[in-house]
């Protein structure tokens, strides 16, 4: 058994020492306190455990810790920057796109990588990206509101940028 | 620990059916004035008492606000309290749980309203059995209808007071005294005081009059209004501790070696290679777990435990229907045994002998599992002789009992926390979780924490339960039913009464046992009787070649019911239209918990390939007094979209006491692809009592999906769910 003992985690080279086969997600939750991830259902279907590595969605619950050593792993907890939220954590809550929450930060990850790699995806790019990302509250009609809004937002200012 | 009593009996929860609503807590609090005043410190501190609650519930339908003097006791049964602290901050105790509906923020509003505060100024405490008072649990819709107007009384009880306490300081009548965001103001203005200002030096322990009177909702600002869910920030930046991101100091995490099938004995355990890895390994009855200082860890040591267990043979799927007609039971409670439970009226005998067309049908009802995204999970610790468990569940009270009884302990001595939870559905109504939890941290002395798996929860918890329902009825060929026999077989009986006219009735409900454990689910059997009813009801319509909005109409008479059959078809645009090959609509209504719903919807049906997709749901929904449009709003999309998994495709698969399909791979919920376009209507009726959204809104959708897909194909589905596979003729 390998032990990893360095993560680069939301933009900082955190201290671990776990074994290489444990999962992404507890390493982040119960060794990290990062525990914005969420276990829902331990095979990559529900997406409540959704992270960033490098830009990229990924479901930390079936990752091994090992195979993401020395990556940029970016988690809720890393949306944030310089005190402001991101436009997609701003859109869920002038959409009310939740209920319990539960799915909230893996459905925010997911639309994160989506706007990343799409600034403005039409309804059915967002229906597809979005697929493995289960609410059970059925808050779906609202997700998709928040990423439109997102993205309109983003568009936005990138026009006044320009 | 034996663990019988606290996993057997499932037919005990489906009798929540029953005792949900009407039955009133048995239960002594405690507390004298004196520890409320050690308790809660200074201040200012308002209690409404249970009886004044179950007067005001007695009268609600006839708005009499009830007379009377004050009682200036502390009552035995406290049903809410609030208090105001020294520095005017201002906390609502409610032994109600939040998972996901919104009432920590709509019981926030009412409470602002009637103390003209800012909701930001107001911190409700929930579900903490050492901190709020008894609450039987949140279930059956009935937060808004029953806890929403204490919390009114309360806060109105306490605005009035404070009014009073103004007064006095100002010498001045308490008429000229006025109220503006959490201020008091003298005539002209020229003096005011805050809440700390009144509530400074004060030990004031009230309880409230009983001729308190609350703003009415046709007045309200606050409630009825639109407020953001208050805790949404922690939620969008992962914040938010469910019980699952709990973590204590020494804490190990847990697992539960699970016997080899449902009903399974232990007949033999090694726990060596077990505890040669480190792990605290306890057998204790049929129970077998582990802790460990982490998750990994722990599943390692569980799995290296070698338990042998014996289980008889067990039913399947292929054998459930039959099976549920067959173990018809008696429940010693009035019902004899195969008379069923229920209503009847008229005859029906000649209510067919007065039927031009008459029809016969069976129904059935798979079980579906509540996969609440959150699954399960519970952290104990054990200090000098206390137990203290945070669990996410929808009785704290209740899993503080089973704690007590499962560790002979008075109640006193545990202590159940909530933290606001990720889903219920009615799911949660039982302790397991946190009993297991509790019975590792005694064996470890540390606390443990432990999180059910996926699997976990689709197996050892229970199940929506299935029915099997045989309607008979009969007509005249102007569309007026003259008959109505309905058998609900283990089901339930939630929903079963409906509020057609029709003169010969018999309405019955007759309990079977149940190859698996079953229990509440988001409106209960409501789902499966609308299914049954109005399914048939739309074959009846086919029989008389009537119209269904008409036919129902005919029928009807209950103008609430009418106004939102209305209200949705004219949405939707029901009536004759022009419809390509396998486009197909549908409606069903329906009323349950004090709601109103009416659901149209349009399918699509691709006869080679069967595959059936929702295209468009029109719901439309009254409960009296709307507290919180868009929370309303969320709650009808959310169970629409809930609907549509038990409509369409989910059902457990079984066999020999193991569940086959316990995983999200293999269980289908519905997902962003299944999505119809949703439209929801509300009908605000301000005149009438506010009654509870949670579970009613999942009632139509069923049945109108059903019905469309029959206008769509020609093919008459009496199957829930409906199309697991598509359409196969």
């Amino acid at each position: 058994m390998s032990r990893i003992t360095a993560l680069n985690v939301n933009g900082k080279k955190l201290q671990v020492d776990v074994d290489s086969e444990a999962s992404l997600l507890s390493v982040l939750r119960d060794e990290l306190s990062l525990t914005g991830s969420k276990y829902g259902c331990g095979e990559g279907q529900c997406g409540a455990c959704t992270v960033l590595i490098d830009e990229q969605m990924v479901r930390s619950c079936i990752t091994p810790v090992g195979r993401v050593a020395g990556r940029r792993i970016t988690t809720i907890e890393g949306l944030e920057k310089d005190g402001r939220l991101h436009p997609l954590q701003e859109a869920f809550l002038k959409a009310d796109a939740m209920q319990c929450g539960y799915c909230t930060s893996g459905m925010i990850m997911s639309g994160v990588a989506l706007l990343n790699k799409h600034s403005q995806p039409n309804r059915d790019e967002i229906i597809s990206h979005m697929n493995r990302n289960v609410c059970r509250c059925g808050t779906y009609q609202r997700v998709l509101a928040a990423i439109e809004l997102a993205s309109n937002r983003l568009k936005q200012t990138r026009e006044a940028v320009r | 620990m034996n663990s019988e009593h606290y996993f057997e009996d499932s037919a005990d929860l489906v009798e929540l059916d029953r005792y949900e609503l009407f039955e009133g807590p048995a239960y002594r609090f405690q507390f004298k004035r004196r520890d409320f005043i050690k308790f809660f410190g200074g201040g200012i501190l308002m209690i409404m008492p249970l009886t004044n609650l179950l007067a005001q519930e007695g009268q609600r339908e006839t708005g009499d606000s009830g007379r009377g003097e004050s009682n200036q006791r502390v009552p035995n049964e406290i049903g809410a309290w609030i208090h105001i602290d020294e520095n005017g901050g201002v906390t609502v105790y409610t032994g109600k749980v939040e998972m996901g509906q919104n009432i920590r923020t709509s019981l926030t509003q009412v409470v602002a309203e009637e103390l003209r505060a800012p909701v930001g100024s107001i911190r409700l405490v929930m579900a903490d059995t050492d901190l709020t008072p008894f609450d039987m649990g949140t279930f059956g819709s009935r937060t808004i209808p029953t806890m929403a107007p204490q919390l009114r009384r309360a806060a109105a009880a306490t605005r009035e007071l404070l009014i009073d306490l103004a007064a006095q300081q100002w010498s001045v009548d308490r008429s000229s005294v006025r109220m503006v965001d959490a201020r008091f103001f003298n005539h002209d203005s020229t003096r005011s005081l805050t809440f700390a200002d009144l509530a400074k030096g004060l030990k004031l322990v009230r309880v409230i009059p009983e001729n308190v009177q609350s703003v009415q909702p046709k007045d309200w600002i606050i409630a009825g209004t639109s407020v953001p869910k208050v805790t949404g920030i922690e939620f969008v930046m992962g914040k938010h501790q469910y019980t699952s991101d709990l973590k204590l100091p020494g804490m190990l995490c847990g697992k539960v070696v699970r016997p080899s099938a449902l009903n399974a004995k232990l007949v033999s355990v090694d726990s060596k290679p077990a505890a040669a890895m480190g792990a605290v390994v306890v057998t204790d009855g049929n129970f077998v777990g582990v802790a460990a200082r982490d998750q990994l860890s722990a599943t390692r040591a569980a799995a290296a435990v070698r338990a042998e267990w014996k289980a008889d043979t067990q039913p399947s799927n292929a054998e459930l229907f039959d099976l549920l007609r067959k173990t018809v039971e008696s429940r010693g409670d009035g019902e004899r045994r195969g008379q069923g439970r229920g209503r009847a009226q008229g005859s029906i005998a000649d209510g067919l002998a007065a039927a031009e067309k008459k029809l016969e049908q069976t129904y059935t009802i798979a079980y579906i599992a509540h996969v609440p995204l959150e699954p399960r999970a519970a952290l104990a610790e054990w200090k000098n002789d206390k137990l203290t468990v945070w669990t996410g569940t929808q009785r704290p009270f209740g899993v503080r009992s089973e704690l007590a009884e499962a560790f002979h302990l008075p109640e006193e001595k545990v202590r159940v926390i909530v933290p606001d939870t990720g889903s219920g559905y009615g799911g949660k109504h039982t302790g397991e979780c946190a009993v297991e939890a509790a019975r590792l941290a005694r064996a470890a002395g540390k606390p443990v924490k432990l999180v059910w798996t996926r699997e976990e929860e689709f197996t050892w918890a229970y199940f929506r339960p299935a029915g099997v329902i045989d309607v008979k009825s009969g007509i005249k060929n102007d569309g007026s039913i003259t008959a109505w026999e309905f058998h609900n077989y283990n089901s339930g009986s939630a929903g079963i009464q409906h509020r057609y006219d029709i003169p010969n009735q018999n309405v019955q409900f007759h309990s079977a046992k149940s190859p698996l454990r079953q229990g509440s689910y988001r409106g209960l059997a409501a789902t499966a009787n609308h299914f049954a009813r109005e399914t048939h009801l739309d074959e009846l319509a086919r029989l008389v070649n009537m119209d269904p909005l008409d036919f129902r109409l005919k029928n009807l008479k209950d103008e609430r019911m009418r106004a939102v059959l209305g209200a949705a078809a004219k949405a939707f645009g029901w009536g004759p239209r022009k419809m390509t090959p396998g486009q197909g609509i549908g409606l069903a209504c329906g009323f349950e918990k004090g709601g109103y719903v009416a659901t149209c919807a349009e399918v699509t049906v691709d006869r080679n390939s069967g595959a059936v997709r929702i295209v468009r749901v029109v719901e439309a929904f009254e409960c009296g007094a709307v507290v919180n449009p868009i929370h309303l709003h969320n709650q009808i999309e959310g169970a629409v979209v809930m609907a549509i998994g038990g409509a369409m495709f989910e059902a457990i698969q079984f066999a020999d006491g193991k569940i086959l399909n316990a995983r999200l791979s293999r269980y289908r919920v519905p997902r962003f692809s299944d999505m119809p376009l949703v439209e929801v209507l509300i009908v605000d009726r301000k005149d009438l009592p506010s009654a509870g959204a949670g579970e009613t809104p999942i009632v139509g959708l069923a049945p109108a999906v059903g019905n469309a897909i029959f206008n769509a194909s020609g093919v008459r589905l009496r199957s829930l769910p409906l199309a697991p596979k598509g359409l196969v003729t």
